[in-house]
């Protein structure tokens, strides 16, 4: 097992490189001067040059990326040059805000999916089934601006259930932080329980059909055992590959959920970013979401050993 | 019925398929008693596998199912879910094909033995262990207690056959259905496997369905046979009648098929040729008659029905019998 997880870890320096060299890439090769954008258009070619110089901007696109990456590698993932503020204080200040908002979204979308998804591989082609099946088909091409927008104009226009917009901290008053986050959550929810209910449907589907299954049968297991213990965890890999997934691509920020709901989280910081062109926090910004998404999807090759023994013996 | 542990009596199995109906098991009657064992054997599609799904109520679901399977006095075919689900595993237990995959790969095998111990007898964790161990030492594990906390992948197939074994076995089933558990196993392993069938069914007194395309299977470990062919029982006989004298030139052709180590090197197996006929296409005469040697006129326009044979117990179902009375004399 040990051994698993060394290997894996190795296999994350290349890839890491890779996401810091493209990132590095995109930011350098947006076009404008870096120098422009923060003097402005005025600024004399002099004050430019100087400015550049002191950036480094003169300096060859290799050597560029390779004193940024030492810089990285220090901790120091440079300052915005608007608010002053460093990456990594930018990025402390507005993550619990989506990784609250991440959670929140899986579980629903869970809790939503999984059950569903076990109802119907159980009674797979009965009406039921079908009928969810579709629905679930339907959800997943509504895009989540509308469904934010049905969602605000029910449950906080006509209901008046819930806030439209805002934040209020969690240690500050968690009952309120809950209400601002139930209607983004949901909307990031109801695109993301298709995905979950059709997977794991599918695979409980096959699972349902192997021998193993005629066997606990045959055995006289009760039927809710056959389903969430022999059928259940051999049918989630997927599954933990699509939530892990999920997981990674919600670290960066839902950028259209959080910018309709006014939330501060990573994804506002982002878009905030590419309107004022910092380049310095968008590039970083990146960088860290990317080594999120690849951390989250390392965590889920563990979790594959973790389902299944032949993965962790190193047979399949 | 008369004291018969499982009395089958004209189970019919059909599958709709998009070629029109299969008929998979055709009007069998079969019974026996506790304690006895019943060797069933044919080619591959002949319907036994279908005839033990029957048994064990584990058809496919758009399988149609006729006829009555009366287990213990109850018919298996109409009892509800739950009382079918209290007896299986307790008093009709199963051991499939292939324990590749017959195994769950991500439990242990201890859960996979303790959960049908724990199901269906009154015993707390320790004692269900305790039982376990007990049983996978039946078997010939060797080290059962480590044994209990590994993966099925973690043991070779003979291993992992006799853990279906101990599954089996672990409530002390009054029927037995092994349902060719030798086939996907190597043919050292085999023998192994069938004695322990063998001693287990005698010592706890189970009735054994043993299922296999081998008729040297079944010769010695089997109180009586029964031959299927194309869904349908065509001879049935005590094992020892039915060694020394077949009347079904299936029979026949079966033993024939099987490669003896005194024949010569580079004989040619005498293989039965042909292949057995499309099931959703049923023929008016003898479902042999196309590669069956003896076949004249009348087998190919009528079905022969099951008749008596001199010998008590025997049944066959063929027009031209051979090894009969006066051809023997003569």
């Amino acid at each position: 097992m040990l051994n698993f997880i060394v290997r894996r870890l190795i296999y994350l320096v290349p890839v890491l490189l890779a996401v810091s060299l493209l990132t590095f890439l995109i930011a350098s090769l947006l076009p404008g001067d870096l120098a422009y954008v923060i003097l402005g258009d005025q600024a004399t070619p002099e004050k430019v040059a100087a400015l550049r110089h002191d950036m480094g901007l003169d300096q060859p696109m290799w050597w560029r990326y390779l004193s940024w990456v030492g810089q990285v590698l220090q901790g120091d993932l440079g300052r915005s040059f608007r608010t002053g503020q460093t990456v990594l204080q930018a990025v402390a200040e507005r993550i619990p805000v989506s990784i609250e908002l991440m959670l929140l979204a899986e579980i629903i979308g869970l809790v939503i999916g999984v059950p569903l998804a076990i109802a119907c591989a159980a009674r797979a082609g009965s009406a039921f089934d079908r009928f969810m099946t579709g629905g679930a088909f339907a959800m997943l091409s509504v895009p989540s601006f509308l469904s934010a927008i049905l969602l605000i104009y029910l449950f906080a226009v006509e209901l008046r259930w819930l806030p439209a917009t805002g934040y209020v901290p969690l240690t500050e008053d968690p009952i309120a932080n809950l209400r601002f986050f139930v209607l983004p959550a949901l909307t990031l929810a109801l695109a993301e329980w298709p995905g979950i209910m059709r997977v794991l449907r599918s695979d409980m589907i096959a699972t349902l059909q192997e021998d193993y299954i005629s066997l606990a049968k045959a055995k006289g297991l009760k039927p809710s055992r056959i389903l969430f213990v022999h059928a259940l965890k051999p049918s989630s890999l997927t599954l933990v590959t699509i939530t892990g997934i999920n997981i990674g691509r919600l670290i960066g920020g839902a950028l259209i959920v959080e910018s309709i709901f006014a939330l501060p989280g990573i994804g506002r910081l982002l878009v905030g970013a590419i309107y004022t062109r910092d380049l310095i926090i968008l590039q970083g910004v990146v960088l860290l979401v990317a080594s999120g998404f690849v951390i989250m999807n390392f965590i889920v090759d563990m979790l594959y050993a973790v389902l299944d023994p032949r993965i962790r013996h190193g047979h399949a | 019925m008369n004291g018969a542990l499982l009395s089958i009596q004209d189970v019919a199995v059909e599958l709709p398929t998009p070629r029109g109906n299969l008929r998979a098991v055709d009007h069998v009657d079969l019974t026996l008693e506790a304690g006895r064992t019943l060797g069933v054997v044919g080619e591959s599609g002949c319907g036994k596998t279908m005839l033990s799904r029957a048994i064990l109520q584990l058809l496919p679901k758009k399988a149609k199912l006729t006829g009555r399977v009366m287990f213990d006095g109850r018919d298996l075919a109409r009892l509800d879910p739950e009382s079918l689900r209290e007896l299986r595993g307790r008093d009709l237990a199963v051991v499939f094909q292939d324990p590749m995959t017959s195994l769950n790969p991500v439990l242990t095998i201890g859960t996979q033995l303790m959960e049908t111990i724990q199901e269906h007898l009154e015993l707390d964790a320790p004692a269900a262990k305790r039982r376990s161990i007990d049983l996978l030492t039946a078997v010939g594990i060797p080290a059962p207690e480590q044994r209990l906390a590994q993966y099925p992948h973690q043991c070779s197939g003979g291993m992992r056959q006799r853990i279906a074994i101990a599954i089996a076995m672990s409530c002390e089933p009054k029927l037995l259905i092994a349902d060719e558990p030798t086939t996907a196993l190597d043919v050292t392993i085999q023998a192994q496997i069938l004695d322990l069938l063998a001693r287990e069914q005698r010592r706890r007194h189970m009735a054994m369905i043993l299922i296999t395309h081998d008729l040297g299977v079944v010769a010695g470990r089997t109180d009586e046979v029964a031959v299927m062919y194309a869904g349908r029982v065509v001879e049935r006989a005590p094992t020892p009648t039915l060694f020394k004298r077949m009347h079904m030139p299936y029979t026949e052709a079966l033993l024939a098929a099987i490669p003896k180590l005194e024949t010569a090197p580079h004989t040619p197996l005498p293989a039965i040729s042909g292949r057995p006929p499309d099931p959703t296409r049923p023929l008016p005469g003898c479902a042999f008659a196309p590669r069956c040697r003896y076949a004249a006129g009348r087998c190919h326009q009528a079905k022969p029905d099951l008749s008596a044979a001199e010998t008590a117990g025997h049944f066959y179902a063929c027009f031209h019998p051979i090894q009969m009375a006066e051809d023997v004399g003569a």
